[in-house]
């Protein structure tokens, strides 16, 4: 004990009062976001980066993701890790499909959650109740979900489709646009007139061909984000993932707030499956339709720091790379290295005047880097763009993994008594 | 007695709880248990089968030792499956652009494999040991990447070339190959699985009989203790993750040097996430990877018999799935079990039964 208190002078001071509230955060960063956007796509010439198709297909394309780290976060802040979202995601994809075949898109977002809670359920018996470790279990449900999927499929899909990778095609959600409010939009976006015309772009893109599942996700976030932060509930789940013992020793039940947690994330998981199958694009389950997106999920919430607004921005920053390449390809996606090139420039002000030398110099050379990538390419490959999202988790863990807090007690298995 | 019984008990328990778990899915869905099985079993003196199931085996084998080094030191590798695919495609462009003597050329392939698998390991690794980044999620990131890069490499525009519906890499010329042991009609045994086997010796004899085996079995153990030890924990993190991305890199030469000779859209995928399942199976042992190899490309090829009897051959990756996490928690609660029993044991001789355990 006398050893710890002579060490505190060491540490590193306690972390100093934001001075600025989390919300303020948050549409600053929306903000930059939107200039960084439209300059890029002015100086670039690519009016398609700030268009209303890209943003509703970058919507689309992050609603999966976004479900997948909501997931991923319910679990995390209980403690448990969740490395088998992809396999509830594959299992909520299949739920989907053979729901929303027969009963239409509300049963199919039914059954995607209990199927995916299922699975929650599964890594809850093996990791809080038999203490198996967290991976383990996690990449067995993985493995687990495909097969009973394919096996499923080929049973009772094949007769109707004749193909067992493939469901009968699902009736879906009856979109609608905030009317008036996006003709109006569309008509500012096509001025051509700077910035006012990229924000109605991406403002329309948001509120045209809104599905219900759409809404349904993004109010997700906030409820997540009152029932972790703002309720006695909440409370007593994240300081399991934080500190098990000293929560069991206050009387909070353990045990039954990781199942509740996981069981939960299973729900989101299955969800994010859902999206998928019922993506105007798609409307149907087919076999590796996820494609890894729950990783992609738990890689948002790594990204976004365990933090459901940080997590927003993950999914929105892997959507909208997606969205811009399939809606533009490759050619346009250099565009945004462009942008990362402006973004470090303001980086390399903000340091020299906060003077971090080294950093600055560090952000010098990246931007350097990346410039020359730019004017030495003509297009990044689609092979690359989709997994962006791979590139750019591993290198935030690189820089930032010091600054990253996940729940203490995160992956550590809890055993009572 | 008692501890082969803990050794031999939970994979059994676990086998026998998913063939009764598959039994009632089968019965469910209305085919007959008893027949799928036998089917499977008969399948295994047909055609090539069973040369396809040794196949199989040396296959899974090699993958399941690269996860279970880093197991060995509580290094979850995760990204077996990157690793072994950006090493089967580096392999098949240097294998099909070079020109070397009958026996060098193939030296060569497996020499680049090995260091293609490893070079893809050093990133997790370099990242963990000096910025600390947890490798389960650093090896995701990795297997994803390792798609791309595989998709971009086989490109036409890059190395790839189109046969029929088929994009490849040029063919490995005939210098390059590994013969196999053929059988007629009951196929062709790779060569390569041989090298399987030395390696599984390899592995035993680094595990029990080197020190730098020693040095990883005890920082699996307990890290604090290893350290205290004078192991460097940074250094073991590195060199583990390196020897295990190498021997991944290895997992497709079967394969690529004994039949397909070039890396195709048709490559064999998913054999990491196998090898970590028959890694836990047989518990890092050399001894029980191959018992759970074996069973795994049992499964795999006998499979195919199923749907000649009207059942979906999925079936058997239900079974495989199911096996995995039955058998993790059968090992978790023998040990408890096993712990319990210590604890009575001790106590009973100290004479203070019911004292604090």
């Amino acid at each position: 004990m006398i050893s710890t208190l002579e060490e505190k002078p060491h540490v590193p001071a306690a972390p100093r009062k934001r001075r600025v509230p989390g919300w303020a955060v948050g549409m600053i960063s929306v903000a930059g976001a939107v200039l960084l956007l439209s300059t890029t796509s002015y100086l670039t010439g690519f009016p398609q980066m700030t268009s209303s198709g890209t943003t509703q297909t970058a919507v689309r394309l992050a609603l999966p993701i976004l479900l997948a780290g909501l997931g991923g976060l319910w679990a995390e802040r209980a403690g448990v890790v969740n490395i088998g979202l992809e396999g509830m995601m594959i299992m909520g994809t299949w739920g989907a499909a053979w729901a929303g075949y027969q009963w239409g898109p509300w049963a199919a977002l039914v059954a995607a959650v209990v199927f995916g809670s299922l699975g929650g359920l599964l890594h809850a018996i093996a990791t809080v109740t038999f203490g198996v470790n967290h991976i383990v279990s996690g990449v067995a449900i993985n493995l687990l979900g495909a097969g009973l999927t394919k096996y499923l499929s080929t049973l009772l899909f094949q007769p109707l489709s004749n193909n067992p990778r493939q469901s009968p095609p699902v009736q879906p959600f009856d979109t609608f646009s905030a009317a008036g409010l996006s003709d109006w939009l569309r008509e500012l976006e096509n001025e051509q007139r700077v910035i006012i015309s990229d924000v109605a772009g991406i403002l329309g893109g948001l509120v045209t061909g809104v599905s219900p599942l759409t809404m349904i996700a993004i109010l997700l976030l906030p409820l997540s984000y009152f029932l972790l932060w703002r309720t006695r509930f909440g409370l007593r789940l994240r300081s399991v993932g934080e500190n098990p013992h000293a929560a069991d020793s206050l009387g909070v039940k353990v045990y039954l707030h990781k199942y509740v947690a996981v069981i939960v994330s299973g729900g989101l998981a299955g969800l994010g499956g859902a999206a998928l199958v019922l993506n105007p694009g798609q409307l149907s389950y087919l076999e590796g339709q996820t494609g890894g997106r729950g990783y992609i999920g738990l890689a948002a919430m790594i990204f976004g720091n365990w933090r459901p607004g940080g997590l927003l921005g993950g999914a929105a920053l892997f959507g909208y790379a997606d969205g811009l390449q399939l809606r533009s390809g490759g050619e346009v996606v250099l565009g945004l290295v462009y942008g990362v090139v402006i973004l470090l420039g303001v980086i390399v002000v903000w340091q020299l005047y906060r003077r971090k030398w080294f950093s600055a110099a560090a952000a010098i050379v990246v931007a350097v880097l990346m410039y020359l990538l730019y004017i030495t390419l003509d297009e990044i490959p689609g092979e690359f763009v989709s997994y962006a999202p791979h590139m750019v988790t591993l290198a935030v863990l690189a820089v930032a993994s010091q600054r990253l807090r996940m729940p203490a007690a995160d992956g550590v298995v809890y055993r009572r008594g | 007695m008692g501890h082969l019984r803990g050794k031999l008990l939970p994979p059994a328990l676990a086998i026998v709880f998913s063939m009764l778990l598959c039994g009632v899915a089968l019965v469910i869905s209305g085919a007959n248990p008893f027949s799928a099985f036998a089917a499977m079993v008969t399948h295994v003196g047909k055609g090539s089968t069973f040369v396809d199931i040794i196949n199989s085996t040396g296959i899974y084998y090699i993958a399941a030792l690269a996860v279970a080094i880093g197991f060995q030191m509580n290094l979850f590798n995760i990204g077996v499956e990157g690793q072994y695919r950006v090493a089967a495609v580096i392999a098949a462009v240097v294998g099909g652009s070079i020109a070397l003597p009958t026996g060098i050329h193939t030296l060569v392939i497996i020499i680049v494999a090995a260091l293609a698998g490893a070079a893809w390991a050093a990133i997790p690794a370099i990242l963990k040991v000096t910025r600390g980044v947890n490798e389960v999620i650093s090896t995701i990131m990795m297997n994803g990447l390792a798609i791309g890069l595989s998709a971009y490499l086989i490109r036409r525009d890059v190395f790839g070339e189109l046969r029929g519906n088929n994009i490849r890499t040029p063919e490995i010329p005939e210098s390059g190959w590994m013969p196999g042991i053929s059988f007629g009609g009951g196929g062709t045994m790779f060569g390569f699985i041989f090298v399987a086997v030395a390696l599984g010796v390899g592995y035993w004899v680094m595990m029990n009989r080197t020190r730098f085996g020693f040095e990883l079995r005890a920082s699996g153990e307990s890290s604090t203790a290893a350290s205290a030890g004078g192991v460097n924990a940074k250094k073991m993190v590195l060199f583990s993750m390196l020897i295990s991305g190498a021997i991944a890199g290895l997992i497709s030469l079967p394969e690529l040097l004994g039949r397909d000779h070039t890396f195709s859209l048709n490559f064999t995928a998913g054999i990491g996430f196998s090898g970590i399942a028959i890694a836990l199976l047989g518990r890092n042992h050399p001894g029980g990877i191959a018992f759970g190899a074996l069973l795994w490309a049992f499964l795999d090829k006998s499979g195919l018999a199923l749907d000649n009897v009207g059942v979906p051959r999925e079936i058997v990756t239900i079974m495989q799935g199911s096996i995995v996490l039955s058998v993790v928690v059968a090992y978790e609660v023998v040990r408890r079990f096993e712990l319990a029993a210590e604890q009575r044991r001790v106590g009973r001789e100290l004479g203070t039964v019911g004292g604090a355990a």
